[in-house]
């Protein structure tokens, strides 16, 4: 039954990713040029800086500002690489491992919680079940920001502040990912599968750790996903909470240490290269989920 | 079993063990990092600090609307504000058409080798905002740009056009991933929709103008709140551009501007500016929501 759900689902969606293209041989030359030149000039606009990046990564102090941005001269990536491991006892190991650690078990976590409270939403009917989806659509349109300093007060009282859990806490929290497991869970798991687990004689949180969670695995990694860059990428709340530098992420860090440039010239070649290998991580894994959470994307986001 | 199942039909009654196993831990986080710190701030809000005498200890006394009187009359936090909105205005529609356009390219049959395009276009999207800031701060930069041609005549972090770079920096970032909303938004048409304005005669732009853009507009929607909140929220681009241009000042946009008189410390003035500031996205957010809903229904 699963299996015959899921080839289903994968058919329509290879079916969904191609869209046909018999059309194609009316269009004329003129409208091909054009729309491939517009492609193209964009490439550029995206894809220059990160070439411009990798490229100076690649460069000595000397020939970073004395040759040409865009091409390579001598090869010192790895001698690069090896500096900046060095710097300061390895600390940009930390914050990579520290950004790992918030983004990987925050986003894993908070994709478990959201998806059971989204399954729940859609599975079954309580009472105040609207009022809590309510109040949770407007847990969307709360910037992360505004929460930033209240919880920065609200931890300073608990004696947390500038430990690993002021930053992992906050982020196990994401309102988009209950949204997206309701609509998600009420658009791919029947009823009557639940019906059949009940009748096997499963009981409720099994059927949903064995069952639900299969189907809805695109969901699931699309929330994780977004939850996981949401992590990585922020900086106001490790900005505010953390003073100790060994807890900081890497974006905390390269900040700090680009805002150190004027002062140590020597830092900003550390802070290119930093930056490069900062981004490589989710460039990877985007790469690597994308099957998954594009289609997450396409049926599950926007109906 | 059987005999519990009649007697009590609903399910919600026979299954509340695992209702709770399923949604408490979601409310306790939600109530503890979403309520709470709201309530708190709203609490935070409405003290003022008062000391006996000139060097008698700081209390913090009930001071009711104090504060918000103090951020109206906030000069630095309303030109903040401003700042942002004239950035929205022209940064918002730049970015979302940029995203229609080439999502409607990619799903056009004009255009080949789509699976790369749509990567290339998404990939600054795993670039976080403070490595993008540093990175577009050094191609800005005269001395380490590679295009000179531009950075020689025109000073990009100069007080007149450093809000615009900042604008390139956050459309660089983003585009990519509007762009893959909306697209999804198009695979999702089914495509007999298109067949009949085939027959008809009508090419890629008729399909696009026509039948295409009408479909997407939910997207776009969803995408323009989600880039109004983005837009008021701005903080670590312009931080990071504090150290390659004395023009972004430390009340440069909302956030930083709390940022910067919660570290004087004025805590309660800085909460007063956050509720105000979340107000003022709530608020701008719903007005899009029901304005595009309005049209779309009549």
């Amino acid at each position: 039954m699963t299996v015959t759900t899921e080839t289903r689902a994968l058919r329509t969606q290879g079916a969904r990713v191609k869209p046909s293209r018999d059309g194609g041989i009316r269009e004329s030359a003129i409208s091909r040029a054009v729309a491939m030149a517009v492609m193209i000039v964009a490439t550029l606009y995206f894809l220059t800086p990160l070439w411009w990046l990798f490229v100076a990564s690649t460069k000595t102090r000397q020939e970073f500002t004395t040759t040409n941005p865009l091409w390579f001269s001598d090869f010192a990536l790895f001698d690069n690489i090896a500096a900046l491991i060095q710097y300061r006892d390895g600390v940009f190991l930390q914050w990579l491992a520290n950004s790992a650690l918030y983004a990987g078990v925050g986003a894993a976590l908070a994709t478990l919680i959201a998806a059971m409270a989204g399954y729940a939403i859609a599975k079954y009917s309580f009472r105040g079940r609207e009022t809590f989806f309510n109040v949770i659509l407007g847990g969307i349109l709360v910037p992360a920001t505004a929460l930033a300093l209240p919880l920065f007060l609200l931890f300073s009282q608990a004696g947390a502040t500038n430990t690993i859990w002021a930053v992992l806490l906050p982020s196990l929290v994401s309102p988009f990912g209950v949204y997206l497991s309701r609509i998600y869970a009420a658009a791919s798991v029947p009823d009557e599968i639940i019906e059949a687990a009940r009748i096997d004689g499963a009981g409720e949180v099994r059927t949903f750790f064995t069952v639900a969670t299969r189907l809805m695995a695109p969901a699931l990694v699309t929330i994780f996903l977004f939850q996981f860059v949401a992590i990585w990428n922020n900086f106001f709340l490790p900005l505010i909470m953390l003073r100790d530098e060994g807890l900081f992420p890497v974006t905390l860090g390269l900040y700090v240490w680009n805002t150190q440039v004027s002062q140590i010239p020597d830092i900003r070649a550390l802070v290119v290269i930093g930056s490069l290998l900062s981004i490589i991580p989710l460039i990877v894994t985007f790469l690597a989920l994308q099957r998954f959470w594009q289609s997450g994307l396409a049926n599950g986001g926007l109906k | 079993m059987a005999v519990d199942n009649a007697v009590r039909p609903s399910r919600a009654v026979r299954h509340r063990g695992a209702l709770a196993v399923f949604l408490v831990p979601f409310a306790v986080l939600f109530t503890l990092f979403y309520l709470v710190p709201i309530l708190y701030a709203v609490y935070q809000s409405l003290l003022t600090v008062e000391r006996e005498g000139t060097f008698g200890p700081a209390v913090q006394v009930f001071g009711g609307l104090t504060q918000y009187i103090q951020v109206f009359q906030n000069e630095p936090f309303w030109a903040s504000i401003g700042r942002v909105l004239l950035f929205g205005v022209v940064q918002v529609p730049i970015m979302l058409g940029l995203a229609l356009i080439l999502a409607l390219l990619l799903d056009s049959p004009l255009v080949r080798g789509t699976k790369f395009f749509r990567l290339a276009f998404f990939a600054p999207y795993a670039v976080p905002a403070v490595i993008a800031a540093i990175m577009w701060g050094f191609l800005y930069s005269p001395n380490l740009s590679p295009f000179t041609a531009v950075t020689s005549n025109v000073d990009l972090l100069s007080a007149e056009t450093v809000l615009w770079s900042i604008a390139n920096v956050v459309t660089w970032v983003y585009v990519g991933y509007n762009m893959l909303i909306i697209y999804s938004a198009l695979l999702s048409i089914p495509q007999e929709i298109y067949e009949a304005a085939r027959l008809d005669g009508a090419g890629q732009f008729r399909i696009a103008w026509a039948i295409k853009i009408p479909l997407v507009v939910p997207a776009l929607v969803l995408t323009g709140i989600f880039s109004i909140i983005g837009t008021l929220q701005l903080l670590a681009e312009p931080q990071v551009f504090q150290s390659f241009s004395s023009a972004v000042t430390s009340t440069f946009t909302p956030n930083l501007t709390i940022y910067s008189t919660a570290s004087i410390p004025n805590i309660s003035l800085a909460a007063a500016m956050s509720v105000v500031l979340a107000l003022a996205t709530f608020i701008l957010s719903f007005t899009v929501l029901k304005l595009t809903q309005r049209r779309a229904t009549s």
